[in-house]
């Protein structure tokens, strides 16, 4: 699986609310309407502003705060094509798979800039910096969880193969 | 080799000699979603092609986030819940029963050595009964009421020994803001945080409920307290079988131990817009502040509202400030308006909300203007999270809150001991 696209580039402990806010979150159930909020606390317009594929690239711990789902799937919603960052909370990291989100664990993420171009090979366990030309190892995203992801979640998961993965 | 009381939780509910570490697929005794996580819950249940609970006694949903519902889009919500409770015979505490985490500990959904998930973050509360407790996302609760199982990777434990007396004004909410200001919003990534020493012995469940609840803004995966006779007189009046009041082995191993001294610990302040940018309450004191929350699953127990109702009798809330009280539980707000705490809250000038979350998650019963600033007894001051993002939270203790309402500005409560 490899995924390649241009990279937003954010801090350390992203919070839920600024990836999408509680108050948008309670009152809003069409994901269309919702994820026209996505960042919108950190980068105004955001939604709008990224392409489908791009990338979003952090810090220590992204995705801290609440257990909502909508977070990764915002996110997803908007076309993001992967999160990657130095650590995430981990109920958003169970959530992103669990929605078919990749997330990916990257030590490097501090050398990868604003608008840089990534290629990440997910099952090869690497990142490939087109414009500074530079190579980064990622933890490897558990068999398991890769065959949930790659189905593009849970429910895909079951749809495919009629069952829970465990 | 010992474990420790969460390894052995997990040994139970997965049949296998289990340790920090390994992953294990665990049986869970009860699974609890709420009106801000059901409806994609409920929604992925019927993707997945569920057609029954695993168990309708162990499947809890609560309405409490907007409770009652503020507009019509909350209302089709809490109709989906009712009417996937009724199909399937799942538990429902409808608007007023109280929050989510407040009715689980109260209802007998949490009982010692269980091993419980719910679809919020906050969840990690219920250790403070001795139970394994954490916070899943809505899929994965789909698949949990589906096969009344899920997979863990059981957490390395860090202990965390607190002693000694806390002074006079100083809550368990001022512990736990002091251990977030010391280890980081991510200083327990991963990891649960087993709560001991002669203060948290000391403290009554009340006081351990906010300690555990505030474990997730540490990014720990829990908190955890090893049960004991107050648990037990905690949980007075509900059946109890087989209760399973385990304790972690003296050699067992821990990631880490960390020694808090309670009785240096004065009134703490998290400011915004991080939970572990701590402060000493004093250090902060005569900011001008517009309105002030007492209640949430961290601070809207019995204790909480005497302590604050001690400080508001017979006084009066400044002009300008609004103050919001909600009890967490329907039973809590009944204790309470039996010992006159409410009427005192409404004699000072507060308004006294039905049992339910508040203001906390920003959509209702006090949403924030832009440039507003707020003193709140919840867990979290995320930029934007109770109203604008150009507001400000300040996290604190029912005391300070207390009396920062009647000052009207930050205020350090031992100004007000009587």
């Amino acid at each position: 699986m490899i995924i390649r696209g241009r990279v937003w580039k954010f801090g350390d402990d992203v919070n839920t609310d600024l990836i999408i806010a509680g108050k948008y979150k309670l009152s809003i159930t069409n994901i269309d309407e919702l994820s026209k909020h996505a960042m919108e606390a950190l980068i105004p317009n955001f939604a709008e502003k990224v392409k489908s594929g791009d990338l979003i690239v952090a810090g220590e711990n992204f995705g801290c705060g609440s257990s909502r789902e909508q977070a990764p799937l915002v996110l997803k919603h908007i076309g993001i094509g992967a999160v990657i960052a130095k650590s995430f909370a981990r109920i958003f990291y169970r959530n992103a798979i669990n929605i078919g989100l990749p997330a990916v664990e990257c030590k490097d993420a501090d050398k990868i800039s604003d608008g840089d171009m990534l290629e990440v090979y997910l099952s090869e366990g690497r990142i490939k910096n087109v414009v500074k030309n530079e190579i980064y190892e990622i933890k490897p995203i558990p068999p398991a969880l890769l065959e949930i992801l790659i189905n593009g979640g849970l429910v895909g998961y079951v749809k495919k193969y009629g069952r829970l993965p465990w | 080799m010992g474990k420790t009381i969460s390894e052995k939780i997990f040994s139970l509910a997965s049949g296998r000699d289990a340790y920090a570490g390994d992953i294990v697929i665990a049986n869970v005794d009860a699974a609890m979603a709420h009106d801000g996580t059901a409806l994609l819950t409920i929604e992925a249940f019927k993707e997945m092609g569920g057609r029954k609970l695993w168990d309708p006694l162990r499947a809890i949903l609560v309405i409490d986030h907007v409770a009652p519902s503020a507009n019509e889009n909350f209302s089709k919500v809490h109709k989906v819940m009712r009417d996937f409770a009724h199909k399937y015979n799942a538990n429902l505490y409808d608007a007023g029963s109280g929050i989510c985490h407040q009715v689980m500990v109260e209802r007998g959904h949490v009982m010692p050595g269980y091993l419980i998930v719910g679809a919020d973050s906050h969840t990690c509360t219920y250790g403070a009964l001795g139970a394994f407790a954490t916070g899943i996302g809505s899929t994965e609760m789909a698949a949990v009421l589906i096969s009344g199982k899920l997979w863990f990777k059981i957490p390395e434990s860090i202990k965390m020994e607190i002693d000694g007396p806390l002074p006079p004004m100083t809550m368990p909410k001022d512990v736990i803001l002091k251990i977030a200001g010391i280890i980081g919003a991510d200083g327990a990534s991963y990891e649960a945080i087993e709560f001991c020493g002669s203060t948290v012995k000391a403290m009554s469940v009340d006081g351990r409920l906010t300690l555990c609840n505030m474990a997730v803004e540490m990014g720990a995966k829990t908190g955890i307290i090893e049960p004991d006779e107050k648990t037990t007189n905690y949980m007075h009046g509900l059946e109890i079988k087989n209760l399973k009041m385990l304790r972690s082995d003296e050699d067992a191993e821990y990631s880490r131990k960390i020694n808090i001294n309670a009785s240096k610990i004065e009134p703490q302040i998290a400011c915004p817009h991080t939970v572990d940018n701590v402060k000493p309450v004093k250090e902060v004191e005569g900011l001008d502040i517009n309105q002030v929350f007492i209640g949430s699953c961290t601070n809207g127990r019995l204790e909480d509202l005497r302590t604050a109702a001690e400080i508001f009798r017979g006084r009066t809330v400044k002009k300008g400030v609004r103050v919001i009280v909600a009890p967490a539980s329907r039973s809590i707000y009944l204790q309470a308006l039996k010992e006159g705490l409410l009427e005192i809250f409404i004699r000072a000038g507060c308004i006294v909300c039905n049992p339910g979350c508040g203001p906390c998650a920003g959509a209702h019963q006090g949403i924030l203007a832009p440039g507003e600033i707020c003193l709140s007894t919840s867990n979290r001051n995320f930029k934007g999270r109770m109203g604008s993002s150009e507001a400000q939270i300040y996290l604190a203790s029912p005391a300070t809150a207390a009396a920062s309402a009647l000052e009207g500005k930050i205020t350090d409560p031992r100004r007000l001991i009587r």
